[in-house]
């Protein structure tokens, strides 16, 4: 299996809510601290990656964001138009309006091509070698499939012309498990699990792309052992709550419950880690992020995910 | 006066809302128990309202119809079966219905219903372009969810529709769908892209428009592409009219909009964002349902205090406990150690999500939160626990 970081396209995916764009930040903010030239690029307009890094909005045009670290997000529009200049030498009506508005209107009736123009400015970073590595905050789990086989796609809808031509190259790049690999960020929680599953079926069936890791995020702490559960068991107990109440001059209930709450809120997740081990490829390394007992979203959380990760992956 | 309803009209319950209305529309990010909150308040209305009540979902949640006991639900709606409420224990005044949403089937039905006959409808069906809009994409889901719901309104089969919609990144997507779909076949583009197709005469304005389109996409694609708008436009007329009719029925007094959200802070943005918007679009916002909140013991100040003496005087409190609990000083010391961060740790937690109701500023008069259940919810009880919890 090939190292995470050094895969050279790092597609990062998961169900809304999981934390994919945590991961995305996390593992950029990683890459580009182990030296790396690393481009994250965020695929929907609307989101948040900014915050992740304590930054201004990103745009189309790459920004270095940190050291050895550029950010940028996607415009379809704007690559489409970088795309025309560069790779069709149509630099005069690359700028013209109806062609743009001719895309847009293409591109919601003829699915893939969109994607294409996504996926395929990603490649393009990743062929002429500016980035050492390119970490993308992909579509949620739904969408990702349509992203990565939209090469194939756009090779079953257009025979001929320019577009078509361009989808070989792509295909290359995104079959190569040495140089892309996909993300898939879970939690140890049922639908997230369930659609994990489904994802990682539907990437090996409908996408040439090769699975990478699989990141559980917010893994609670086991509070207990086995042993001292039960001793805990008896702390709960009222004869020991009443000393404690009285050594603490509070009512200790309130802190009992919370440490129950933890241990049963863990325990009601097992199942779903279990069912997700064991659903999984078992040359995919399962890398664990714990949960972040912290208010912050930014920075801080980014590097704290960093560092879990580093350790999981034995940096 | 109905219960739950104030001297002004104002609803301030669930159970009111419901009563008050024939749609409900869930909405929300993804992953915070929209789907199962639709659901366990759809199950309620039929229990204490009676009627025919009819759940939508999109989400094709095996657990879902495995909890309703129906063993899997396509487009056509089920009913969930009398037993099952009785293993619940609760003996139910109206009947129970689920539909899931088969994107494609709709999309199908819907073709099959507008085509102006069989021959252009076969076509359509049989576009390549047509097959990748109705199966593969999320986007096209936004439209058909609102589409299925106006339809099965229609019907007049039910008293209540809840209707679960897509998880969509974009708040307003879906209730913006039907006139996106109106305005996407009246484009004056389209027609420009298609003329040439229609009448085998290039029109000379939009002829260096072709040739750079037919390099790019080569022209078998550009006559699929044009085939498909030629043949939709067949339809046009009976989708727009259907678009609006739509869009009005979301607006209708009878609907209203439930926002369902957890205290995390993406969600609760997400959340708030879909109260504006769905208030400054004229929606009506019936309710706001809080899952997985931290119950309020966390946010006690005594119990802050109190974890902070536990964790600071762990020796001599475990000396004292040790012998109470037939087990080694040590051993004590750590479990209380770990009690005392427990109890530090989750009112972090807390009090973020305690910071987070605060930000959300206007909310409707229907705020319901429903604590973490301990367990995944398997059953038609499970799915009436969590209803109980939110209902008044």
């Amino acid at each position: 299996m090939v190292d995470l970081l050094d895969r050279r396209l790092i597609f990062v995916t998961g169900k809304g809510g999981v934390g994919k764009t945590t991961v995305a930040a996390a593992l950029a903010a990683l890459a580009a601290g182990r030296g790396r030239r690393t481009l994250v690029c965020e695929i929907d307009a609307k989101g948040n990656m900014a915050d992740f890094f304590e930054t201004a909005p990103t745009q189309f045009e790459e920004r270095p964001i940190a050291p050895n670290l550029w950010a940028m997000s996607m415009d379809t529009e704007a690559s489409l138009r970088q795309y025309l200049a560069l790779q069709l030498h149509l630099p005069v009506l690359a700028a013209i309006g109806p062609l743009a508005r001719m895309f847009d209107f293409v591109a919601s009736a003829a699915p893939g091509v969109r994607e294409i123009v996504t996926v395929g400015k990603l490649c393009w970073e990743v062929r002429e070698r500016h980035y050492d590595t390119v970490v993308v905050d992909a579509s949620a789990s739904g969408h990702i499939v349509s992203q990565l086989s939209a090469p194939q796609a756009i090779n079953q809808l257009v025979q001929v012309g320019l577009v078509r031509q361009q989808t070989g190259w792509m295909l290359d790049i995104l079959g190569d498990p040495a140089t892309t690999g996909l993300v898939a960020v879970a939690t140890p929680d049922e639908m997230p699990v369930s659609e994990t599953l489904e994802l990682v079926g539907r990437v090996r069936a409908e996408t040439n792309v090769d699975l990478a890791a699989v990141v559980v995020n917010r893994v609670l702490p086991e509070l207990f052992s086995r042993s001292e559960e039960a001793l805990f068991g008896r702390l709960e107990e009222p004869s020991a709550t009443a000393t404690l109440d009285a050594e603490l001059a509070s009512p200790s209930r309130p802190l009992l419950d919370a440490a129950r709450l933890m241990v049963t809120t863990r325990r009601s997740r097992t199942e779903h880690l279990e069912r997700l081990r064991a659903g999984t490829d078992p040359a995919v390394p399962l890398l664990y992020v714990p949960y972040l007992f912290i208010r912050s979203h930014g920075l801080r959380a980014t590097h704290q995910v960093a560092d879990a990760l580093a350790a999981e992956l034995g940096y | 006066m109905a219960r739950g309803t104030r001297a002004d009209g104002g609803v301030r319950s669930l159970d009111a809302l419901y009563a008050a209305k024939e749609i409900v529309v869930a909405c929300g990010s993804g992953g915070v128990g929209k789907t199962t909150t639709a659901a366990a308040t759809a199950a309620m209305a039929a229990v204490h309202h009676g009627g025919r009540v009819l759940v939508v979902t999109v989400d094709p949640a095996r657990r879902l119809a495995d909890a309703l006991g129906i063993g899997g639900f396509g487009n056509e709606a089920r009913q969930v079966p009398p037993a099952a409420f009785a293993a619940a224990g609760v003996e139910p005044r109206g009947e129970l219905w689920a539909a899931m949403l088969d994107a494609r089937q709709s999309w199908d039905a819907l073709v099959r219903r507008h085509a102006p006959d069989v021959q252009t409808q076969r076509r359509i069906l049989e576009n390549p372009l047509y097959q990748n809009i109705a199966g593969k994409f999320v986007q096209s889901h936004d439209y058909i969810a609102m589409e299925r719901l106006y339809e099965l309104h229609t019907e007049g089969r039910y008293d209540l529709i809840v209707v679960d919609t897509p998880p969509t990144r974009n708040a307003v997507d879906f209730i913006e769908a039907p006139a996106r779909m109106a305005e996407f076949f009246s484009s004056r583009l389209l027609r420009l892209l298609i003329v040439p197709y229609r009448s085998r005469v290039v029109n000379l304005a939009s002829r260096p428009f072709y040739q750079v389109a037919d390099r790019i996409l080569g022209s078998q694609f550009l006559s699929d592409i044009a085939e498909f708008f030629i043949l939709f436009q067949t339809m046009y007329s009976g989708f727009v009219a259907r678009a609006r009719a739509v869009e009005r029925l979301l607006h209708d007094k009878r609907t209203t909009f439930v926002v369902v959200s957890t205290l995390e802070a993406a969600p609760a943005h997400e959340a708030e964002f879909f109260l504006q918007v769905l208030r400054s679009k004229r929606f009506h916002v019936g309710a706001l349902v809080l899952n997985r909140v931290l119950p309020p013991y966390l946010l006690d100040p005594d119990g802050g205090a109190a974890a902070s003496r536990l964790v600071a005087g762990t020796t001599d409190i475990a000396r004292r406990l040790a012998p109470l609990l037939d087990a080694d000083e040590p051993s004590v010391e750590r479990i209380l150690t770990e009690v005392g961060e427990a109890y530090r740790n989750l009112r972090v937690v807390a009090k973020a999500e305690a910071a987070e109701r605060e930000e959300l500023a206007a909310v409707p008069d229907v705020v319901a939160t429903a604590p973490e259940l301990d367990a995944d919810i398997h059953d038609l009880a499970g799915l009436l626990r969590l209803g109980m919890l939110i209902w008044n």
